[in-house]
């Protein structure tokens, strides 16, 4: 299979659980074992949108128990015999392996996955910087030889591009530190907030200038944050950035 | 079935609560970072080629760049 594998490197491995749980979206081509009318297989493909039942495959990384996952969209493209291309977007962890064969099965014809390309993952699509490992090769060694980091900037993005997608706080300069030592997030340190957010909702902490701080879930919506005035909003679930970018500003009740 | 809204189509606004200036003496945008933290904070949204697995391609990644650790966003089989 081709296409969109976004890779984190460094310290940025911290933002893939974020790109594992965000959407994808895919191009495929599904070959059919026996022709079979084109309107059928719209209908059939049209039935697949929505929350389906998909028990991993045979050979998968995962326990192979039945699940639910969401299929955003699928569209039909065009079909040439016995293939039919399509487009799906999808919950992650959706197999388009099996999607493939369980649409041939309701067809009745049987099916499989002829090919496959990933279109996007999360905030990362097929047109925004995206690049091949020799393109990879050919600037960072440039950069080593000659110092010039400029093109080996156009093809690296900052780990916060994984994070789009995700709804965002932007906090005082006087939190960070704190969140960036495990403390969770209290009311006064905010500035702004995204709407959307749900209680429960992982939401990312952002300092002003645009770096990201924590994973966090929200421990209330984005109405009721926004009208809080003290008290707890987020609990930091995994910290992003070094703890010293930052300095320390909270008192120490008790020491000194 | 309907289609459902998928997560890069939902539209969020910014609420803003209260205002405060950013002191330029610590951190700075993501894209100033120095080059040695960009990489180290950085991604690469890779085309992946049809043959070698998601695994033996982050792993060329990381030694191209000579990192300690790399890692990828969601495994794409290897062939076809």
């Amino acid at each position: 299979m081709t296409g969109v594998l976004p890779i984190a490197l460094g310290d940025a491995t911290k933002v893939i659980q974020a790109l594992l749980l965000s959407g994808k979206e895919y191009i495929c081509v599904m070959r059919l074992h026996h022709t079979t009318l084109e309107n059928k297989v719209k209908t059939v493909l049209d039935e697949f949108q929505g929350k389906i039942y998909q028990r991993p495959p045979l050979r998968a990384s995962v326990k192979r128990r039945l699940r639910t996952r969401t299929i955003y969209y699928l569209d039909f493209l065009e079909m040439k015999q016995k293939n039919v291309l399509f487009k799906v977007g999808c919950e992650s962890g959706t197999y388009i392996r099996k999607l493939c064969f369980d649409v041939g099965e309701a067809l009745g014809c049987g099916a499989h996955m002829q090919e496959l390309r990933r279109t996007r993952a999360g905030s990362f699509t097929e047109t925004e910087g995206f690049v091949t490992l020799y393109d990879l090769l050919y600037y960072s060694d440039k950069w080593r030889a000659t110092s010039d980091e400029e093109n080996l900037r156009t093809i690296i993005h900052p780990m916060e591009k994984a994070l789009e997608l995700l709804p965002k706080i932007y906090v005082r300069d006087s939190a960070v530190a704190a969140v960036c030592h495990g403390a969770h997030l209290t009311a006064p340190g905010i500035l702004s907030l995204e709407t959307e957010i749900k209680k429960k909702d992982g939401v990312v902490i952002f300092t002003q200038k645009g770096e990201a701080v924590a994973f966090a879930r929200a421990l209330a919506s984005s109405e009721q944050i926004f009208g809080m005035d003290h008290g707890f909003v987020a609990e930091t679930v995994r910290v992003l950035m070094d703890r010293d970018v930052y300095p320390k500003m909270w008192s120490k009740s008790g020491s000194i | 079935m309907q289609r459902t809204k998928t997560p890069w189509e939902v539209e969020r606004k910014l609420l803003l609560k209260a205002e405060e200036k950013t002191d330029v003496k610590y951190g700075c945008k993501p894209e100033d970072r120095p080059i040695k933290d960009y990489v180290r904070l950085g991604i690469i949204n890779l085309d992946k080629t049809a043959g070698p697995s998601s695994h033996e391609i982050t792993a060329w990644a990381k030694s191209i760049l000579n990192l300690t650790h790399a890692g990828h966003g969601g495994t794409l089989e290897a062939s076809i």
